[in-house]
């Protein structure tokens, strides 16, 4: 009975997050969907991010090529021109040719390091736009090519078959769609942690700190700094064909580099080398452009979409929001919003035996306790 | 021919400019560690106020006055922002790293708000004027580049050789703790570098919109990323490094769109991303640049 409580007490927050996520598309219309849904799918590219730059310490400017090998995977294996096969065959093939095409840049990413990767990483954004603007037979040149929707035993996930009513709510592409993130962000979101905890992520954390003491221990350099490259191509891949299927049209200007600094300023924002941090970044990220769009009018000092120039529209004031984060950020929180969250943990948990300990008062464990947060906090540091 | 000869000379026009900007890279990850994302922006910037300018105060006026207030600007954004992050953590340049790409958002969008839509003349003494040299035409702004870009980089050689400054920025290069015990103020000499570093974006923004490019527009900054290669192919601590990358990526450029005809299975427009293309071809054989020092790694 006690192992049943602590086990709720453990996993009670996570299975409360997971039921309201799971709830969420009878109360809210499509708009808020499909925020949810970029959002899912930036989670799950940034979460790969963060396993390679944020844990393993290589910098990556190429997320956005990933992405895009995802997307146009999966549109050319189940589309026509293409194979045409069953689109849930062409997801997974997708994601394995992510995984491929970060596995041919292994010859770069296992050598080269630093500044040096980052730069090398852009090279590939720059080469796989002009390829995806050149290859017009697969790719469809600039204007791009349709989504085919996912179907998956004879169910399709957008708006046409016949209509769908779950406990009188009508399951649009939307709502389908959210269980389809949500199922692969879960998946994300275990795996990952999975990794980041086992033998894996540890290897990749002593590669960040120290390559030499790493070898020394008898990690194997060039392997796991290559591996973590296809799992993290894998992983964008994943969030790759999640946005095709979001958007329904995939063209070759989105994949730019401003992608890549997005899924950056993502595991920034958010906390490097942790799994909740790179999804709440990406929620932020994602969600706060469109936010911004839709109540314009409500904010001060911002002007509705398109009246004028030299007044300051909805994009434009979600960039400077957007930049003024990533410096804000890291001049007062460098652990990001999941260094904020674990800060206010502990202090709320230095506070709470306070009131039980009526003699003791709270001014001695206020002094006795930072000791120990303190070491409790530096030693999960590098933990997910 | 004189296809080949036009394709040498728009290659060392091109590339010199680009040497304005890598060498502006080189100087800053030399004193900094960083790699600077702002560049783009700054350069926008520098662009920007000689096309706002020029009305009132003449081309060289406004070009005088943009490239002080710009490395100013960068000089500021170092000492201000940049240096109050990280604190002493050893990985505190790539975090500042990537606040130079926020401070880069927040300028660009600021600056493309003001752009808007136009095209900016910068009001430039060349104009659209060619001059015949032997069997080739070139335009007079090309030649102007060239010889700007020889006389800046000289300048930034013999900064770097002959004064105190450049001195105590070699020595913080080469050994950070070794230079701040001889009594070199590493803050100081950082700043400086930030500020050459601006000075020299503003001048390359001006032959960067030169004839024959139509003008400064919103996206003028982005050309700036067409030096990262050319500083990481010689190796981001060395300026001759980055001199030498810049001319090969300038040439790589300006050949295969002089020859596209000939390269028309690469695609419509190879040229452009012609320069990532021979970096990471650079970058299999030699993981840091052509010219990095030997890597010997303390344990």
């Amino acid at each position: 009975m006690s192992d049943l409580r602590s086990l709720l007490l453990r996993r009670g927050p996570l299975l409360a997050a997971a039921l309201l996520l799971c709830a969420l598309p009878f109360y809210l219309d499509a708009f808020w969907l499909r925020i949810g849904l970029f959002s899912m799918a930036a989670a799950i590219g940034a979460v790969g991010l963060g396993l390679l730059s944020g844990t393993a310490g290589q910098l990556s400017l190429g997320h956005a090529f990933f992405l895009a090998v995802g997307a146009y995977g999966y549109v050319w294996l189940a589309g026509e021109p293409g194979p045409g096969l069953p689109p849930a065959v062409a997801l997974v093939l997708a994601v394995l040719l992510a995984g491929a095409a970060g596995g041919l840049f292994s010859p770069v990413a296992g050598r080269v390091k630093g500044i040096y990767l980052g730069v090398a990483t852009l090279a590939l954004v720059f080469l796989g736009h002009h390829v995806l603007l050149t290859a017009d037979s697969v790719t469809g040149g600039f204007n791009g090519r349709s989504v085919p929707p996912l179907e998956l035993g004879g169910f399709a996930f957008d708006g046409s078959g016949p209509g769908l009513t779950v406990l009188g709510v009508p399951f649009g592409a939307e709502e389908r769609l959210w269980y389809l993130g949500l199922t692969l962000f879960a998946v994300t979101w275990f795996t990952a942690r999975g990794l980041l905890r086992g033998r894996p992520g540890r290897a990749l954390v002593a590669l960040r700190d120290s390559e030499t003491a790493a070898s020394v221990m008898g990690v194997h350099v060039a392997r796991y700094r290559s591996a973590a490259f296809v799992v993290s191509s894998m992983y964008a891949g994943l969030a790759g064909v999640l946005l095709a299927l979001s958007f329904r049209r995939v063209v070759p200007d989105y994949f730019s580099l401003a992608l890549s600094v997005d899924y950056l300023a993502m595991i920034v924002i958010g906390g490097l080398g942790s799994v909740a941090g790179a999804t709440a970044g990406a929620v932020f990220v994602t969600a706060l452009p469109l936010l911004m769009t839709r109540y314009a009018d409500q904010l001060p000092l911002v002007a509705a979409p398109g009246s004028g120039d030299g007044s300051i529209g909805p994009t434009e004031a979600s960039r400077y929001l957007y930049g003024a984060a990533i410096v804000a950020v890291l001049l007062f929180a460098p652990d990001g919003l999941h260094g904020l969250a674990r800060r206010a943990r502990a202090r709320l948990r230095r506070r709470a035996p306070a009131p039980g300990a009526p003699g003791a008062g709270p001014v001695p464990s206020a002094a006795a306790s930072p000791v120990t947060t303190d070491t409790t906090a530096r030693a999960k540091e590098h933990t997910p | 021919m004189t296809g080949f000869l036009d394709s040498l000379f728009n290659g060392l026009a091109l590339g010199s400019v680009y040497a304005l900007i890598a060498l502006g890279f080189v100087t800053v990850f030399k004193a900094s560690g960083v790699l600077s994302f702002t560049h783009g922006s700054l350069l926008l910037l520098g662009g920007y106020l000689v096309a706002v300018l020029h009305d009132d105060l003449g081309f060289a006026g406004a070009l005088a006055l943009a490239v002080l207030v710009t490395a100013a600007a960068a000089g500021v954004l170092d000492r201000l922002v940049l240096q109050r992050v990280g604190g002493s953590d050893p990985h505190a340049a790539h975090v500042q790293t990537i606040v130079t790409i926020g401070v880069d958002i927040v300028l660009v969008t600021d600056l493309a708000r003001r752009i808007g839509g136009d095209l900016l003349p910068l009001g430039d003494p060349w104009g659209s004027a060619v001059s015949d040299l032997g069997p080739v035409t070139v335009a007079d702004s090309r030649v102007a580049a060239i010889l700007v870009s020889a006389a800046a980089i000289g300048g930034a050689f013999a900064l770097f050789r002959f004064t105190p400054w450049g001195l105590a920025l070699r020595a913080a290069a080469e050994d950070r703790e070794a230079a701040a015990l001889m009594g070199v103020r590493l803050t100081r000499v950082r700043t400086a570098a930030w500020c050459l570093a601006g000075g020299l974006a503003a001048l390359a923004a001006v032959f960067l919109v030169a004839f024959p490019a139509p003008g400064l527009e919103r996206t003028t900054g982005q050309l700036a990323l067409k030096a990262f290669p050319a500083a990481i192919l010689g190796g981001m601590a060395s300026p001759v490094g980055a001199l030498v990358g810049s001319l090969l990526i300038g040439l790589t450029e300006a050949f295969v769109a002089g020859y596209q005809t000939d390269l028309h299975v690469l695609g419509e427009g190879f040229g452009d991303v012609a320069p990532y293309a021979v970096m990471v071809l650079v970058l299999l054989v030699r993981p840091a640049g052509l010219f990095a020092a030997k890597g010997a790694v303390r344990v």
